[in-house]
């Protein structure tokens, strides 16, 4: 029997109220962005809205709860831009959206920081490790997202991103789930050589995680390349997240041609659309799912957005994750 | 030709260099206390103080073009708040749900696409009407782009952007023709969404298309574009039917000019000789050195000179002190071409045509 757990992929908006404190207290400037190294009045507005999220998420019925990502100034180059040995410099479009982020550039070792393992153990205070999923971007991603002035050879630098990734998240608090979210797979694909080369770091990444805990590769803007992705399985991991908002039929195909994890996750409901889905159309398409894979017997079909969720207004926020967490509800009750 | 209807009478030299600006322009503080009060419920700040609070900030600026010397001026769209919202907010089938992030704090009100597009009231045409009232020089009207109104938007409604964009494109037709009626003669189009989603310039061309059909041709129209790689756009947009394509290249320190030496460029070029995000003002000397990077794309007939973007990010004085030199470079620039002291080499591809 196949179970439909609801979540998200984090990178939340900030609450309106939390938008304008910020911009009040930090201000609209490069320099002005989180550091690292946040005053006391800037935390104070983090934790409030990190609470307030978490209990959204609790009201939505969603299943699993991540921290939010709310300090991610800097979005998916985030772990980075707070690094002590990375500069940022100017600011740089975010994939082919309409948003920036500033442009880590990589000068020095990249040792282990702690920075998300902190804000996890923030999110202990208000969600059980048995629903607590952390978010971190895919080493191929934030390779991708950043310039690198030290390593001075990409095999190289992908290895050390990658080795890093790895070391905050072998700090992490006890955990559900971790969402490894890899975009650039899709946006900017690997070559060949470059593919393997990423499958290894992505597997040294989830086999760092604290024993116990289902790791999902995500996927989106579209379908990975055939090669990328029978390159991604030889990773060690639970669960390969497809964007079937973007492309499904090309998601399909590489699922029923190449075989997939044993569990998997499905983005069913557009991150980057006000227009909400319901929760039996959510139910559908996971229903759509399990009888398009027929040689497909899923552990776990994690209900998901495709993409990260800032991109929205905060109300219409909420009323995807409402949907989301009603869509399993609806699963339970048909079957 | 459109452009000689702008040569002021006054105009010193027989060279034209077109000056302008693209649009925006940094407000003076005074406004947005004026926006808070009229917004807060409880002040005493009525619409009719607020419409005397937009009306005094847009002759107070539009003097201030004058005044640097510009040939074709604007009001630095003090009416506007955002350049999608603003309009938004003034086409049916668009609602607001709330501020997103763009970069940082740095938000917007991104509006949702919820039903068919209509046009309603005008959108300009009193800014127009009021600017052109107060000034003797010609005014040019910026519009934001149909393509950047789809694609900076949630769409709720329409299969794709493409078929949003051609809707719009419509309403946008629509709204230069009341313009063209009220008396402007130069309209210039904004789409820097081009720059984020270049494989869809040709839904910008077929919007363009839609835009242009019925205007009169001695009416100018213009295409704003910034901060993109333009050799993935160049040479198709040469196929667009506008008379002057305005392009951010001085931030880039002009690394991307030679993308517009072959083919030939066949439109006007209204080239960026001042960066709009540096708030050091650019020598007369520096600004000369830039047009005459223009001429080596175009000849003197085809150039226009303007900042590289909206000025409305810098100080108010740096903004200005940009307006200024970048009259005086090229006043100065006409001066040498009719002296012939200038020659310019312009790439060999069309040196030999």
């Amino acid at each position: 029997m196949t179970e439909r757990v609801a979540t998200t992929p984090g990178v939340y908006p900030l609450p309106d109220w939390a938008k304008d404190d910020l911009a009040d207290l930090k201000g609209h400037q490069k320099h002005d962005l989180v550091d690292g190294d946040e005053g006391e009045d800037v935390t104070a507005v983090y934790e409030r809205a990190r609470e307030e999220v978490i209990d959204h998420q609790r009201d939505a019925g969603l299943d699993r709860i991540v921290e939010g990502q709310l300090r991610w100034d800097d979005m998916l180059a985030h772990p980075l831009a707070v690094h002590d040995n990375v500069e940022t410099r100017g600011i740089v479009r975010y994939y082919d959206n309409n948003n920036f982020y500033r442009d880590p550039a990589v000068a020095g070792e990249l040792g282990f920081d702690g920075d998300i393992a902190a804000e996890l153990e923030a999110a202990t205070a208000f969600a059980d490790a048995d629903s607590l999923q952390a978010v971190v971007p895919g080493p191929y991603s934030l390779a991708d997202l950043a310039t690198d002035e030290h390593y001075g050879d990409d095999a190289e630098f992908l290895a050390a991103v990658g080795e890093f990734l790895a070391s905050e998240v072998a700090a992490f608090p006890e955990i559900e789930t971790l969402f490894v979210l890899e975009p650039s797979l899709v946006e900017n694909p690997p070559s060949d050589e470059e593919s393997e080369r990423a499958s290894a770091a992505i597997d040294a990444v989830t086999t760092a995680a604290p024993d116990g805990t289902d790791v999902i590769v995500h996927t989106y803007w579209g379908a990975l390349e055939e090669k990328v992705h029978a390159h991604l399985l030889d990773a060690e991991f639970d669960a390969v997240g497809y964007d079937f908002v973007a492309n499904h039929e090309d998601n399909l195909y590489n699922i029923n041609e190449y075989g997939t994890k044993d569990s998997i996750a499905a983005g069913f409901v557009d991150g980057q659309n006000t227009l909400v889905e319901d929760a039996e159309q959510i139910a559908e398409r996971a229903d759509w799912l399990e009888s398009n894979t027929p040689a497909a017997d899923f552990e776990t079909i994690y209900l998901t957005t495709n993409t990260e969720l800032f991109y929205l207004p905060y109300s219409t926020f909420r009323e995807k994750l409402a949907a989301l967490g009603e869509a399993t509800e609806v699963a339970e009750v048909k079957a | 030709m459109t452009r000689e209807q702008f040569r002021h009478d006054d105009h010193p030299n027989d060279h034209f260099l077109l000056t302008t600006v693209v649009g925006s322009y940094p407000k003076p503080k005074w406004v947005d206390r004026a926006r808070d009060l009229y917004e807060d419920e409880s002040a005493d700040f009525d619409e009719a103080a607020w419409q005397e609070a937009k009306d005094d900030a847009s002759r107070l600026i539009t003097d201030e073009h004058v005044r640097a010397g510009l040939d074709a001026v604007v009001d630095g769209e003090m009416r506007r708040n955002e350049m999608v919202e603003y309009f938004a907010h003034r086409i049916d089938g668009y609602e607001f749900n709330g501020p997103v992030k763009v970069w940082g704090h740095n938000t917007f009100d991104k509006p949702s696409v919820v039903s068919d597009v209509e046009y309603d009231e005008t959108w300009l045409v009193d800014e127009y009407e009021f600017t052109a009232g107060v000034t003797d020089r010609p005014v040019k009207v910026p519009i934001t782009g149909p393509y950047t109104l789809a694609n900076w938007s949630f769409n709720e409604a329409y299969d794709d952007t493409e078929s949003l964009a051609h809707d719009l494109a419509d309403l946008v037709n629509t709204e230069v023709e009341k313009l063209v009626e009220a008396g402007a003669r130069y309209v210039q189009i904004d789409e820097p969404a081009l720059a984020t989603t270049p494989g869809d310039h040709a839904i910008v061309g077929e919007c363009l298309e839609r835009i242009a059909a019925g205007i009169p041709d001695d009416v100018r129209i213009g295409l704003h574009v910034c901060y993109g790689d333009y050799s993935r756009i160049y040479p198709e947009i040469l196929e667009f039917p506008v008379d002057e394509f305005d392009l951010e290249l001085a931030n880039g320190d002009y690394e991307q000019l030679d993308v517009f030496k072959d083919p030939e460029f066949t439109a006007d070029l209204a080239l960026g000789v001042v960066d709009a995000h540096v708030a050091d003002v650019e020598t007369v000397p520096e600004i000369k050195a830039n047009i005459q990077k223009g001429l080596e794309v175009v000849p003197a007939e085809q150039l226009t000179v303007s900042p590289d973007c909206g000025l409305k990010l810098l100080p108010r004085e740096v903004a200005y002190e940009k307006m200024e030199n970048l009259v005086l470079a090229a006043r100065e620039v006409e001066r040498e071409l009719d002296a012939g002291e200038i020659d310019v080499e312009r790439s060999a591809v069309t040196a030999d045509d």
